[in-house]
């Protein structure tokens, strides 16, 4: 029998992750199944539907900590802190619009269970860079804590970070405690236009290397308008300061040729669409998400192109590469071994259908002693394998 | 500490000429005399003479080491610059002490990528000084920066002043080189930002050297910023110290690094090194603002504004380099500076939500009272980390008792208004019987339970940071039995 249980509290969750170790009947975690697409399907009978865990527990913004139970709705978060001029900085991807679901959807949980980050990553650090505390059951069905709820500590091993981007696979959060930052009063952003890859991503790394503080850096191609390339660098804080700095770049930038800088509006607009992948959102072919040192970027795709066709952006000034395979083709082997030759890193096949994302290794393969390591690590919190089976590696 | 194993300390000699054979030459030390200086670490209330010192200089060697002593069931206590606070690299009487010293090379400097390679003992300060002149640094600074190596920052996921800012160790460390006590080599992220798989760069990060022997370091470097002004703000009570860095922070701003100091300890520095401190007010601040010059200029406009409306009563600005850094001198004293007026000093470190500062500075004062002694308040106010020094005698009988007492006192208070035992230190051997109380056995005993991942045996400096060692087969029961938890209807919820 196929069953879903919906816990109201910790006490619900460590009692249903109890009874499924006893009786060996893996579950699956969901909050609002945004992302269930992603990651490799989960081989389960059962959800553990977490929705029920919603709301926030405590809220100071002079403290700059916000606890909530996991399942609050990331657009409920986010709102929350924008009504007080705060954000989470690590400004998380939005799946949605990229697996054909609406958007806004998800929940805190999902968002850390997936260390989903957006382009301010580079400045401002991915969502585990947030976390401060949890409190989660274990595969064993035991309530923890972990962390603190001050934006300073060293107290014991660091479980909270280390439990963003598990996928559910080590224990399921109930609460957890974010540093939130304030926000910035406002953004432009400074665009060349009309280079190639490698000029793109050159311009992005010089403006990383300077003080101009830039929170958002990337290139677009030409096939994302069909006109002509786009390289972007976002500047945000106080009106004067980014002022100051737009000029900055520009007198470093200048000699790249055609710029202009886009407006809080326009900004705000165009950065959504590269958080969350609006141009390739458009089609259906696989996607892949692959993260390198920044200058490897556009020798991976050069790289690839001489082998399959392929459509390609760069954000994160380079080091996080999307790339969509346009005939259809995943090109798992290929992909890995252009990304050896480049000096290494991670892919992740993020779009594909389930067949396709169960037959083959979505995650970046570990060499046998790294991954015997992770083994034990999921045995400690997860003995029994009750959590999200298979989601990561296959039979773990 | 655990009692040491008298089977392994017999077997000193053969242990001894196997080290001999996996590093040569002066590499393994074993004379009483030349130990003595790894006897402590910067917690020197506490010593102890290990087993054997051993300095390897490859990866190979250490990978060689630790497989050794794991075969053999030797325990090891990993050591950087020594410059712990919490005794994280007090050895063990049966115990190898594992330097890693000779690792002091810069390997890479990639400023196109922003990242710099580095062997684990090199200095905090010497990754900036291997950058500075193409004008980037790395920002976390632990007031030892000058000393402790990037190796034990990982260890103890060291802070500073940047670190409102800037992040922590953990928030700047993209890949590591680690060995694991079975001798594995393993490495995780590298020069690119997120990894897949599970996070251990994290785990890793503050472990205490409880996990793994780390053997090279990625950090990411920033471009420094084009200036930084500073503003020296004195207040009538604490309270009213308190409230302005509460608003400075409603008010959007995050500064570079925001010091809090009470009267005791500003009228330490200030005799100390005649910083131009007030000495009638009862809190004082040093606000760094950093950044573009245009937007620093304007916030300290702000600042000004807000320190003026929380009852400033003493406000300057730093107009030059010289002044700014005279406002810090007395501030990056303070340790010594204490030391003047006080035979003996326990530094504390704690943190607790910035709101609860008034009420913890009066409990603190009524502890002083209760224990007899005095205390020095240094902190770092942005990030509510505090610094007591608790001032003390040790000729005097009973006194470093009377101190110890009156620190853990402070601690629990902190946990009791929701904060935690340690900010910046670790844990080490000198919190490790407090963990209890921030701590329930179910939380202990999963992070024990990584500790098993990691080294079931428990080799690698066993005694520091849990009260109690539980054996990996004990920690590995499940309490979840078939038919004892009835569920009738599954989808009762």
């Amino acid at each position: 029998m196929e069953a879903t249980l919906k816990p109201q509290s910790a006490q619900d969750v460590e009692d249903a992750v109890r009874w499924a170790a006893a009786e060996d009947q893996p579950l699956e975690i969901v909050g609002q199944g945004s992302k269930r697409d992603l990651g490799r399907p989960v081989q389960s009978a059962h959800v553990l539907d977490l929705s029920g865990l919603s709301g926030v527990e405590s809220y100071e913004p002079a403290e700059l900590v916000l606890t909530v139970k996991a399942g609050t709705p990331i657009a409920e978060v986010e709102k929350l802190v924008d009504d007080n001029a705060q954000e989470l900085s690590f400004e998380p991807m939005d799946y949605g619009p990229l697996f054909g679901k609406p958007a806004s959807r998800g929940t805190i949980g999902g968002v850390l269970a997936a260390n989903l980050s957006g382009p301010r990553r580079i400045k401002a650090g991915a969502a585990r860079d947030h976390v401060l505390g949890m409190e989660a059951v274990s595969g064993r069905g035991e309530i923890f804590r972990s962390g603190g709820k001050v934006v300073k500590n060293v107290t014991g091993y660091d479980l909270p970070r280390t439990l963003c981007g598990s996928y559910g696979t080590l224990a399921v959060a109930t609460s957890v405690t974010l540093k939130v930052n304030p926000k910035p009063e406002t953004a432009v952003t400074f665009v060349l236009t009309g280079l190639d890859d490698l000029d793109g991503v050159k311009a992005l790394c010089e403006a990383m290397g300077s003080s101009a503080e830039v929170s958002g850096a990337a290139h677009l191609p030409s096939w994302v308008e069909g006109d002509s390339s786009r390289t972007l660098l976002r500047l945000e804080g106080f009106q004067s300061s980014v002022d100051y700095r737009l000029k900055t770049l520009k007198d470093l930038l200048g000699g790249y040729g055609a710029h202009e800088s886009l407006d809080r509006e326009e900004t705000d607009k165009l950065w959504k669409d590269v958080r969350d992948l609006a141009f390739f959102a458009k089609r259906s072919t696989p996607v892949w998400r692959i993260s390198v040192a920044p200058t490897a970027g556009p020798q991976l795709v050069a790289r690839l192109k001489a082998a399959i066709e392929l459509d390609a952006v760069y954000d994160w000034s380079g080091g996080l590469v999307w790339l969509t395979c346009t005939d259809g083709d995943t090109h798992q082997a290929k992909i890995r071994m252009a990304l050896d030759a480049v000096g290494g890193g991670h892919a992740t096949l993020v779009r594909a259908d389930a067949s396709t994302r169960s037959n083959l290794d979505v995650f970046q393969p570990q060499p046998a002693p790294l991954a015997a390591l992770s083994r034990r690590l999921k045995e400690q919190f997860d003995p029994k394998g009750v959590l999200n089976p298979g989601r990561m590696v296959t039979g773990m | 500490m655990p009692a040491p194993d008298q089977a392994v300390i017999a077997r000193r000699k053969e242990i001894l000429n196997a080290l001999q054979a996996i590093v040569p030459g002066e590499g393994v030390i074993h004379d009483e005399r030349e130990m003595r200086a790894y006897e402590t670490d910067a917690l020197t209330a506490y010593r102890q003479l290990p087993l054997i010192v051993v300095l390897p200089e490859t990866v190979e060697q250490v990978s060689k080491v630790l497989k050794y002593c794991y075969d053999n069931d030797v325990k090891v206590v990993p050591r950087g610059a020594g410059t712990s606070l919490s005794g994280g690299a007090l050895p063990l009487e049966d115990g190898v002490l594992l330097s890693m010293m000779k690792f002091n090379s810069v390997l890479d400097i990639d400023y196109a990528n922003r990242a710099v390679v580095v062997q684990p003992g090199v200095t905090n300060l010497g990754i900036t000084r291997a950058v500075e002149h193409e004008g980037f640094y790395y920002a976390p600074d632990p007031s030892s920066q000058i000393a402790c190596s990037i190796g034990g920052n990982i260890a103890e996921n060291s802070g500073g002043v940047h670190c409102l800012k800037y992040g922590l160790t953990t928030n700047n460390v993209l890949g590591l080189e680690m060995v694991l006590i079975n001798g594995e080599v393993i490495r995780l992220g590298g020069k690119h930002l997120d990894s897949e798989g599970y996070d251990l760069l994290a785990v890793m990060t503050g472990s205490e050297g409880l996990l793994g022997v780390v053997t090279e370091v990625t950090v990411r470097i920033l471009q420094k910023p084009e200036t930084a002004r500073a503003l020296l703000i004195g207040f009538p009570t604490s309270e009213d110290g308190g409230r302005c860095v509460a608003d400075i922070i409603a008010a959007g701003i995050i500064p570079g690094g925001m010091e809090m100091m009470d009267k005791p300890a500003i009228h330490a520095a200030e005799d100390f090194v005649n910083a131009g401190y007030p000495r009638d007010v009862e809190a004082l601040l040093i606000v760094e603002l950093d950044g573009p010059e245009g937007e620093v200029d304007y916030l300290i406009g702000r600042v000004e504004e807000i320190a003026r409306a929380n009852a400033a009563s003493h406000l300057r600005v730093s107009e030059n380099e010289e002044e700014r850094m005279t406002f810090w001198a007395g501030r990056k004293a303070a340790f010594p500076a204490v030391g003047r007026i006080s035979p003996d000093y326990l530094c504390m470190d704690g943190t607790i939500p910035r709101r609860e500062l008034p009420k913890v500075l009066a409990r603190m004062r009524e502890l002083a009272d209760k224990h007899g002694l005095g205390v020095a308040n240094v902190f770092h106010a942005g990030d509510g980390n505090l610094h007591p020094l608790i001032l003390y005698d040790a000729n005097k009988p009973g006194e470093l008792d009377a101190a110890e007492a009156f620190g853990a006192d402070i601690l629990r208070l902190c946990v009791e208004v929701g904060g935690v035992l340690t900010g910046e230190h670790g844990v080490g051997i000198e919190k490790r019987d407090l963990m209890t109380d921030m701590f329930s056995e179910a939380d202990l005993k999963q992070q024990q339970r990584v500790k098993c991942a990691f080294d079931e045996k428990h080799l690698l400096n066993p005694g520091k940071v849990f009260p109690v060692l539980h054996r990996c087969a004990e920690l590995g029961k499940m309490h979840v039995h078939k038919g004892q938890l009835p569920f009738p209807d599954i989808p009762r919820f």
